[in-house]
């Protein structure tokens, strides 16, 4: 019993001497030992590993069938000045940030409507509907989406026609493909967030919004000043885990537009799989990963600094 | 309690993001059973004013569903029944054993969790291929045991139990073993049961990797096949394609409708266990 947090546990317990092992503790670490096996040898060999694979990767050009090369940098100035790598990434961003906001804004508002005073078996009914499509696969439902989108014969048009809004060539124009990509992920990805919002807002004491009311505190007003921010903590997860999400985007656009026309929805995770599984070049996907990765690592950790500013935990 | 807004509009706003919501699944639904004249008909008919089940005979005349819906149900399975078993082992010597490096240990798996699939899969795929496991469904199974999520879903879960009945045990002279075996396992089945859920809809609907991994078509599971069809019959009808999705999304509807709770759960659970 060494290990830093046994001595600190031990110094607590002020003059009591640690105890020996027992018989019974280590069976209970023969028993850790089997139980986690599975899990810690399966995350050792296919997350550590393949990240360190990742990096060194990157460093060499290698296509598999002959001995890889060094490249020095090579892959990462060839990251930061290919013109395909670089719009992927601006289109990623463009993305999440669409994504995210559009996919919160829908899932608060629909929390919101939802929390209140309706018989229960409609608020259920309604709940079961919103998160639905998070059942279906992706790449399924994008193939379904391909039809609804078509420019002459497509149902959203024809809709739209009845508004009085022309035809759109959704997924044939550079200037609205990523529009319809960013509809068909917030369409199947909203009820997540509803979910996590459904949740939280269960978790705020009725006894607040009462005392609020009695203060005078009305509508909208409540909202902005008592709900969000019981809610913040529940906001954080949700933005993320739907920024973690929308930064690795594939199926929608591979499906929808194959990251076409030109590049316009041209996703970072669609590069890596072009460039590692259709052009062999596994150094320069792998360099693409690790910046993916960074800027993963970084949007993230800026998010949890933000959030110290505006995260309120009752 | 008063708000702006009545309960009327209320529903009616939330009727009509509902039918958008689910407009697209009838919509599919509804074209798979039309005949491939009216399958471009605006406006869309609800009811096809002659149904056919022509475009369902079509999906299995074009490609084996049979084979790919076995694939997949074989792959979602094992590795739903695996994840079941390494998070219940992993997350309960989490919760409730002593053992040296268990905070680090738990980090590591954690910190898993921010790892994107899509930055490790080159590695992960050559690690496959030295195994000989690339076009296999092996090397589909076999990759998805480890769940972050699902150790640490498990990890709560135990915590929530009270440590009275393993001490109760232990009075009595059970060992560890006894004590998760007897006591606490069979207390764990609503939160494996999470677990299952989660993984049954994630991996039945999984594209990216299977698309990576398998490359012959007696490999390929539903998804795959799917959009090959798409690919197949370019010019063709509409209605076979929907077909095709009507059939894939048929066991994802069934887990929705029988493990709707334990879906919930898990994701609210995201939210809620910080």
């Amino acid at each position: 019993m060494t290990t830093t947090q046994h001595r600190a546990e031990a110094k607590a317990a002020v003059g009591k001497p640690e105890p020996r092992p027992t018989a019974r503790d280590r069976g209970s670490r023969l028993l850790a030992t089997l139980f986690l096996a599975p899990t810690v040898i399966g995350v050792l060999v296919f997350t550590v590993v393949p990240i360190v694979g990742s990096v060194v990767l990157s460093f060499f050009h290698w296509n598999v069938i002959d001995p890889p090369t060094f490249a020095g940098t090579d892959n990462y100035r060839e990251a930061f000045t290919d013109d395909t790598v670089r719009v992927s990434f601006a289109n990623t961003l463009i993305f999440m940030f669409f994504a995210v906001a559009l996919q919160m804004l829908l899932a608060l508002a629909l929390a919101l409507t939802l929390n209140n005073r309706l018989p229960g078996w409609l608020r259920s009914a309604f709940r079961s509907a919103f998160f639905f499509p998070l059942v279906l696969s992706a790449a399924s439902i994008s193939v379904v989406m391909k039809y609804l989108f078509n420019q002459e014969f497509g149902v959203i048009n024809w809709l739209l026609g009845h508004v009085g809004i022309d035809p759109i060539p959704w997924l044939t124009s550079e200037n609205s493909a990523m529009a319809a990509v960013v509809l068909v992920y917030v369409w199947q990805q909203f009820g997540f967030s509803f979910l996590l919002f459904i949740g939280g807002l269960n978790n705020i004491p009725k006894e607040i919004h009462e005392a609020a009311s009695l203060d005078g505190a009305t509508g909208i007003r409540k909202h902005l000043a008592v709900t969000l921010p019981l809610l913040s903590p529940t906001l954080l997860v949700a933005s993320v885990v739907g920024i973690i999400n929308a930064l690795q985007v594939f199926e929608q656009p591979y499906v929808l537009t194959d990251g076409g026309p030109g590049d316009s929805t041209r996703t970072v995770v669609m590069v890596i799989y072009q460039s590692a599984f259709e052009q062999l070049r596994f150094g320069e996907a792998s360099a693409v990963g690790v910046l993916l990765f960074a800027l993963i690592l970084a949007v993230t950790a800026l998010q949890f600094r933000l959030s110290r500013r505006f995260v309120h935990y009752q | 309690m008063k708000y702006g807004l009545s309960s009327w509009a209320r529903i009616t706003g939330l009727t009509v993001v509902a039918l958008l919501t689910l407009g697209p699944v009838i919509w599919t639904v509804s074209t798979s059973l039309r005949t491939p004249a009216e399958s471009f008909d605006l406006p869309p008919q609800l009811i096809p004013s002659a149904p056919t089940t022509e475009a369902y005979r079509q999906v299995f005349a074009e490609i084996d569903v049979w084979l790919y819906a076995l694939n997949s149900t074989l792959v979602t399975a094992l590795i739903a029944v695996g994840q079941m078993i390494t998070a219940g082992l992993a997350g309960y010597a989490f919760a409730r054993l002593e053992f040296r490096f268990k905070k680090p240990l738990f980090g590591l798996v954690l910190a898993t969790m921010m790892v994107p699939l899509q930055v490790t899969i080159v590695p992960v795929f050559l690690v496959l291929k030295s195994m000989g496991l690339t076009d296999t469904l092996l090397g589909l199974i076999v990759p998805a045991w480890p769940t972050a999520f699902g150790t640490f879903l498990m990890r709560q879960y135990f915590l929530g139990m009270p440590k009275d009945l393993g001490e109760a045990a232990m009075i009595d002279g059970a060992g560890p073993w006894r004590i998760f075996r007897s006591v606490y396992a069979p207390l764990a089945a609503p939160g494996l049961a999470i677990v299952g859920v989660l993984a049954f809809n994630y991996h039945w609907n999984e594209f990216f990797r299977p698309l990576i991994l398998e490359t012959s078509t007696e490999n390929f599971t539903l998804p795959l096949g799917l959009v090959s069809l798409q690919g197949n019959l370019g010019t063709g009808s509409v209605s076979v394609v929907l077909a095709g999705v009507v059939l894939s999304m048929i066991p994802a509807i069934a887990v929705f409708a029988v493990g709707q709770r334990p879906l919930r759960e898990g994701i609210t659970s995201a939210g809620v266990n910080r």
